[in-house]
């Protein structure tokens, strides 16, 4: 789309691109667009009024509080822990770093009620470190800890596996540059490496709040649905839809929807600069790689040279 | 400022870039090391930098081992191949840098920043240019920058690597007259890779031949064109050919082929330099 002058070899659809694009279009229409407009007209179905009611309930306020924090706690985290990850994985080489580059995967290939499964074992009354939270007086499943820590796992990816390819493509040139100045570690992080991954960064924490905020599964298992407490913005609208406020619990799931199309614009927005970021980078290796062709060249030995 | 690599050795992969070499650089010279691409040449200025340990071997500055430590523990300014500037830092940031990220006690006031920043710029011919970003200057005028940018910190030994590979024919000519002038001014030790002999000859005071990585021949560049160490060095580093030959009887050499030789039919070839082995 936007990068197709980009490509030359991208053409208009004619015959049967034409019928791939409608069918897509269609299928996009029913799978996305037709539900986002059911989520708005169940809203009010029942008027203005039991939407506002739905929305500024006691419980659905706390929910939003919990989801906040949620995601006040999950997205530093992971801002942190990314730009860790991705500099050990693209700066530093160490047995195991293959195995690192899978682990931060895991939470993309593992089922999310899974993953939330994992932690009743671990934290839970019978779990392997049930006895001991026990009796240290913390409560870890079924309350606000273990909602952050199976947000956490869940999220995992996003943050790394945005800076990982943008920092693979920008080089170690600067960094190597800095340091022959005589720049520090976190000199070089705060003042090259961060200012050129920073749209892929914030990129990366945009995708990972908006996973934070909407995660069902993992949360769901490990939350135990207490109202009021451990229930998130997600897990309200099960319990309103259970008890048959059919209207409130898309209210509520109109809320989510909301955030999620200011997530889908600010992605949008935020993709097309981490593209024209990577283009810059990948841009001048490409002029490298044609220098490098031509420093050959020019040095093999004039033939007349040759006996 | 003497900086010494002893029996250097260095292995990537299975790839042997340097293989025990040893270099002497003294101070106040401008020396270049020449030689094809993938030679070792720029492993070894790696490893005078700091920016490369070696696998075996020692790095000496004034006698002092500094194998371990990194370029600027040395005092070695640095230019890389392809600059290498802060992209998101304007021409005036980027020169500054290494004044910004001195530690505290030694860092200068924003005012003799200002002052040094500029001095620098106007010493590279830059002047105006002080607000622009990376990307809005030529290849040439990245290269003064870059250049600027490693002398900010007042390096004793200023290495730089291919420091004119990515320019045009014209701009190359015209930045080597003045990198051996600006040499000349600094008097601060200088080292240059090379894969362009003509580049060498022109501004070293002494030439170090390196190939499949080993030092093939250390000279001025006179001596490198006159009494040419191995066939190698003759190969890269002169125009004429090389033909060989037997002796036969009494002083008659029998040439073994000459059309490689690339003259028109008729012209009269002379050899000078004939070198006798067996």
């Amino acid at each position: 789309m936007a990068d197709a002058r980009h490509d030359g070899l991208r053409e208009r659809p004619r015959g049967a691109g034409w019928a791939v694009a409608i069918t897509s279009l269609c299928l996009l229409a029913l799978l996305v667009l037709a539900p986002l407009v059911v989520v708005l007209v169940e809203a009010f179905a029942e008027g203005a009024g039991t939407f506002l009611d739905a929305i500024t309930d006691e419980d659905t306020v706390s929910a939003l509080g919990l989801t906040l924090l949620v995601v006040a706690i999950v997205v530093p985290f992971h801002t942190v822990f990314g730009v860790a990850a991705a500099w050990l994985l693209t700066r530093q080489d160490f047995r195991g770093k293959a195995l690192l580059g899978t682990l931060i995967d895991l939470p993309f290939t593992v089922s999310p009620v899974v993953s939330g499964l994992l932690f009743v074992l671990l934290f839970g009354a019978r779990g392997w470190l049930g006895p001991w939270l026990r009796d240290h007086d913390v409560r870890v499943v079924y309350a606000v800890p273990g909602v952050v820590i199976a947000t956490l796992f869940v999220t995992l990816p996003f943050v790394v596996r945005e800076l990982v390819p943008t920092m693979e493509a920008i080089g170690r040139d600067e960094e190597e540059a800095a340091a022959s100045l005589g720049a520090s570690g976190w000199q070089i992080l705060w003042r090259v490496t961060l200012p050129r991954v920073r749209w892929a960064l914030f990129y990366g924490c945009v995708l990972c709040g908006a996973r934070a905020a909407g995660e069902f599964g993992a949360v769901s298992v490990v939350s135990g649905h207490v109202r009021g407490e451990t229930s998130t913005l997600p897990l309200h609208v099960e319990i309103l839809w259970g008890e048959y406020h059919t209207a409130a619990a898309f209210a509520v799931a109109s809320m989510l929807a909301a955030s999620g199309l200011v997530t889908l614009v600010l992605r949008g927005l935020l993709e097309r600069r981490v593209r024209a970021s990577k283009a810059r980078s990948s841009s001048a290796a490409h002029a490298s790689a044609a220098l490098a062709l031509e420093t050959s060249i020019s040095s093999v030995p004039s033939k007349g040279a040759l006996s | 400022m003497t900086l010494e690599a002893s029996a250097v050795s260095k292995t990537f992969g299975k790839h042997k870039a340097l293989d025990d070499v040893s270099v002497t650089i003294r101070e106040g010279e401008l020396v270049a090391l020449l030689g094809p691409s993938g030679g070792g040449k720029t492993t070894l200025l790696r490893v005078l930098a700091g920016l490369e340990s070696p696998d075996a071997g020692q790095v000496r500055l004034r006698g002092q081992e500094v194998t371990r430590s990194g370029p600027h523990a040395r005092g070695v300014g640095f230019v890389f191949q392809h600059y290498a500037l802060f992209r998101e830092m304007t021409v005036f940031e980027n020169v500054a840098f290494g004044l910004r990220v001195k530690p505290r006690g030694e860092r200068p006031s924003e005012a003799v920043i200002q002052k040094r920043v500029h001095e620098l710029l106007a010493l590279v011919q830059l002047e105006g240019l002080a607000g622009r970003h990376p990307d809005q200057l030529s290849g040439g005028q990245r290269q003064r920058v870059a250049l600027a940018r490693a002398l900010a910190v007042e390096p004793k030994i200023l290495l730089l690597d291919e420091p004119f590979g990515a320019l045009d024919a014209k701009v190359r000519k015209e930045l080597r007259g003045w990198l051996r002038r600006l040499h000349d001014e600094l008097h601060v030790t200088t080292v240059l890779v090379t894969h362009d002999q003509e580049e060498a000859f022109e501004i070293a005071d002494r030439v170090l031949v390196i190939h499949e990585g080993r030092i093939h021949q250390d000279g001025t560049p006179d001596a490198l064109l006159t009494r040419p160490a191995s066939p190698f060095v003759a190969d890269f580093v002169s125009e004429s050919a090389i033909v060989h030959g037997t002796v036969r009887g009494s002083g008659v050499i029998a040439l073994d082929e000459v059309a490689s030789l690339e003259a028109p039919v008729g012209a009269r070839v002379a050899l000078k330099k004939v070198h006798i082995g067996r």
